[in-house]
């Protein structure tokens, strides 16, 4: 074990499946000697050539169709975007290619896409986005979205064994704020299973990303007030433990739905109307979802915070839940 | 506000029948210290007059129901302070409006009324979840329990009962003094812990979960927050001796299994749920044990052991088609009947220690041989700890079988959510009153079996009962070969 930053592990990560598979390579802009926009990749050209590092131009479009033919060609790529946001730019590629090209002509596509997600940092509404949800609409994509760097590491090295596309969304505010031990080893971590981050038997958050050490916050706050709030990180979207989700829901019989991403159509409205399906007897007060308000990220960090759910949102939804 | 935990008094219930009370005076205001028992103020109902004595120890903090007002029972009436705590405020004499989000945990009361939970007071919440407002998860908890969520003091908002309020009210209620008398012999084994519900909607834990090992009661105020049970104070400090039973000397104890403890509660609950009667039946098995003599060795070559067990399913599932409410289900208000036959069947385990109910999925659609070889599959699987949960799971009806120890008769106890279970024992040649070809009575030695039905009175009628067992014994006793 050694302490890592959330970003340390995901370089780790990487490294990892670049020395044990000489299928897998990376691609991306200025990933080469520059070391990528947040310098993940950094040194990475010096050890593993430029054959293995490629820096493309500035075009996802060419970056994901160029990974999309390489993994059908057999190769395992991990396309690297500067920003999530402008995965919009290879949305054709990825939606209409590669997310159906197994569906359609029997062929896997093995490729992860990494994108540096969510707000935080006053980037603004074209830096701090979380567009997971519209990519979870898509059958076809596996989503991941680890909040701890020992997941990050685990299932980046799942997201590359794994022959689908794979939409991998590491939240930049992670990226140096949130370190722990994670194992020296190589691990994998399967998708589909949630992980307990906190235990609790008064409510459960259902949550995923930065919104995980959120929640923990506010729930450790609540400890003070006697009540003790699960906060269940479900680590991946597509597949999500809906199990799980509906065991604790079960147990608990209150749940917050909690994300980072915009309100309407956010996948948290997926696990809502799943408990309220699956689980209507079990309920014991409405299904609640937190999440930022239906506009773009704005840029001045006074309204940034007032967009991106913060732990005192958190707490004023959880007090209003378990005294319901 | 104080964030400190505070002790609530609340109105007690001082009679079945008694839904409010009024506070006559004050005993100790607030500011002044206060011991555990000592009384504090007075009370008078439509029943009786009496003091109420402190839950705890402490200063009065709080006073909430003024002298001369008449309040509903639960109602907090004070607050009291641990002692050592500071009392910060004065207080406001007068009614004040309710304590908002202030997280005054329930302290322990040893209240002398069962009284388990306590609203917040009956402040206006124009919020509209009034205490009329039943949840999906409370409704769903009555209705199993047979409560009327209404009787249960609310601590939601608004007075709304939540799913801890009637946890705790069903665990209080539950709660009389363990039996003395060792549990009766397990000779008659009955339906265990099959999760029986169709659906995974298990009953909610806590029920089953209370017996667990739980923490020493600790000091009548702070409650521990992560407490494996949701189960108030209360009623673990009435359950003190289950951690540490004390034993006599040459006693022996012997730690509980789960399926044991699974055994146990279901048994309890079942009986405290369905309304148990049992009818026998004899059954003349000349004509079973002559087929059963004949087909052994041709089932044999396909490795079945053919078991009178398995002439009794068939006949159990072929009846049950013309007696709908016998493989039916009451949930909720209403009945649930089902064109298919999911079959439970006992197995006994661990040499009696132990019990299980594997069920055969659409038992309506196997002949003879099918069901043999099913009820073998299944009681193989079961003693060779391989069954999978989906094996245990949506039984409609059960066959147990306590005969093949040579009983001859039992009343075993339903699986719920079931509606009846049939019992089956041993197999004894008696003497028995025949008519010979002439007409005549004469005494013959038959193989003669004992079939009981217990079932649930509240759905299944005794006359439906009867009529049931009488076919079952009809087609047993001319059994047909070519129809099965």
């Amino acid at each position: 074990m050694a302490e890592r930053t959330y970003i340390q592990a995901i370089s780790d990560a990487l490294r990892e499946e670049m020395r044990r598979d000489q299928r897998v390579f990376v691609l991306g802009e200025d990933i080469g000697v520059y070391g990528g926009a947040f310098k993940v990749t950094l040194g990475f050209q010096e050890e593993f050539g430029p054959w293995r590092v490629i820096d493309m131009p500035l075009s996802e479009t060419a970056i994901v169709g160029g990974a999309t033919g390489a993994a059908l060609m057999g190769l395992r790529p991990v396309a690297e975007m500067q920003f999530a946001d402008f995965i919009s730019c290879a949305w054709d590629h990825l939606v209409t290619v590669a997310a159906k090209q197994f569906f359609r002509g029997g062929t896997p596509v093995p490729i992860v896409v990494r994108l540096p997600s969510g707000g935080g940092f006053s980037g603004g509404p074209f830096h701090s986005q979380n567009p997971e949800s519209s990519f979870a609409h898509i059958p076809g994509l596996k989503i991941v979205c680890p909040s701890t760097p020992e997941d990050a590491k685990g299932l980046l090295a799942s997201a590359i064994e794994d022959p689908n596309p794979v939409l991998y969304f590491e939240h930049k505010h992670l990226y140096r704020r949130i370190k722990s031990e994670v194992p020296n080893e190589r691990y994998t971590i399967p998708f589909g299973q949630a992980r307990e981050h906190r235990p609790g038997e008064d409510a459960t958050v259902v949550t995923w990303g930065a919104m995980v050490h959120t929640a923990s916050e506010a729930a450790d706050e609540l400890a003070g007030e006697g009540f003790e709030v699960q906060v269940l990180d479900l680590r991946t979207l597509i597949p999500w433990d809906k199990e799980r989700v509906l065991e604790d829901v079960r147990r608990t019989s209150k749940v917050l739905v909690l994300h980072e991403d915009t309100r309407t159509g956010g996948f948290g409205a997926e696990i809502a109307a799943t408990i309220a399906e699956e689980a209507f007897e079990d309920l014991d007060a409405p299904v609640m979802r937190l999440a930022a308000p239906d506009t773009p990220v704005p840029f001045s960090p006074p309204l940034e915070k007032a967009f991106i759910p913060q732990v005192e949102d958190v707490l004023a939804a959880l007090r209003e839940l378990v005294a319901y | 506000m104080s964030t400190e935990t505070q002790i609530q008094v609340v109105m007690p219930q001082m009679g079945v029948s008694v839904s409010e009370g009024t506070v006559t005076k004050w005993l100790k205001q607030v500011g002044e210290p206060i011991a555990q028992d000592e009384p504090l103020l007075e009370i008078s109902t439509d029943k009786v007059d009496t003091e109420v004595p402190s839950p705890g120890e402490g200063v009065v903090a709080q006073i909430l129901v003024p002298e001369g007002e008449t309040v509903e029972i639960g109602t907090v009436l004070a607050l009291i302070a641990p002692a050592g705590s500071a009392v910060t405020e004065p207080a406001t004499p007068e009614r004040a409006p309710a304590p908002e989000r202030e997280p005054v945990v329930l302290a322990a009361e040893p209240a002398p009324v069962a009284a388990p939970a306590v609203p917040p007071p009956q402040i206006a919440d124009s919020s509209g979840n009034g205490k009329s407002f039943v949840s999906p998860v409370v409704a769903r908890i009555a209705a199993e329990h047979g409560v009327d969520p209404t009787a249960v003091p609310g601590t939601g908002s608004g007075g709304r009962v939540t799913k801890k309020d009637i946890l705790a009210f069903i665990e209080s209620g539950a709660q009389a003094p363990p039996p003395v008398a060792p549990a009766p012999e397990p000779a008659v084994v009955s339906a265990p812990q099959a999760p029986a519900v169709p659906e995974p909607v298990e009953v909610a834990q806590p029920a089953a979960a209370a017996p667990a090992p739980a923490p020493a009661p600790v000091a009548p105020v702070a409650p521990t927050p992560a407490a494996p049970a949701p189960a108030p104070p209360p009623a673990r400090v009435a359950t003190p001796a289950e951690s540490q039973p004390e034993l006599l000397p040459g006693e022996a104890l012997e730690p509980m299994t789960a399926m044991r403890r699974g055994v146990m509660e279901h048994m309890r609950r079942s009986l405290d749920t369905s309304a148990h009667v049992t009818s026998a039946i004899e059954v003349d098995m000349a004509r079973v044990v002559a087929l059963r003599q004949k087909l052994k060795p041709e089932f044999a070559q396909q490795g079945i052991n053919l078991t009178y067990l398995a002439f009794i399913a068939r006949a159990t599932v072929d009846t049950v088609k013309d007696y709908p409410w016998i493989n039916g289900e009451l949930r909720g208000q209403s009945i649930v009947t089902r064109p298919f036959v999911n079959l439970g069947i006992a197995v006994a385990l661990e040499e009696g220690k132990g019990l299980i109910v594997p069920v055969i999925r659409n038992a309506q659609d196997l002949n003879l041989q099918g069901t043999a070889r099913a009820i073998q599959d299944l009681a193989e699987r079961a003693r060779t700890k391989k069954l999978l949960p989906d094996d245990v799971q949506g039984g409609t009806f059960t066959i147990t079988n306590p005969g093949s120890f040579g009983t001859f008769h039992g009343t075993p106890i339903i699986n719920q959510p079931q509606a009846a279970i049939l019992g089956t024992y041993a197999l004894v040649k008696r003497p028995w009153v025949v008519q010979d070809e002439l007409g005549n009575d004469v005494i013959a030695i038959r193989p003669l079996m004992n079939v009981t039905l217990t079932y649930d009175h509240r759905l299944v009628d005794g006359a439906y009962a009867g009529l049931y067992l009488r076919d079952l014994r009809q087609r047993l006793e001319t059994w047909d070969e070519a129809a099965y």
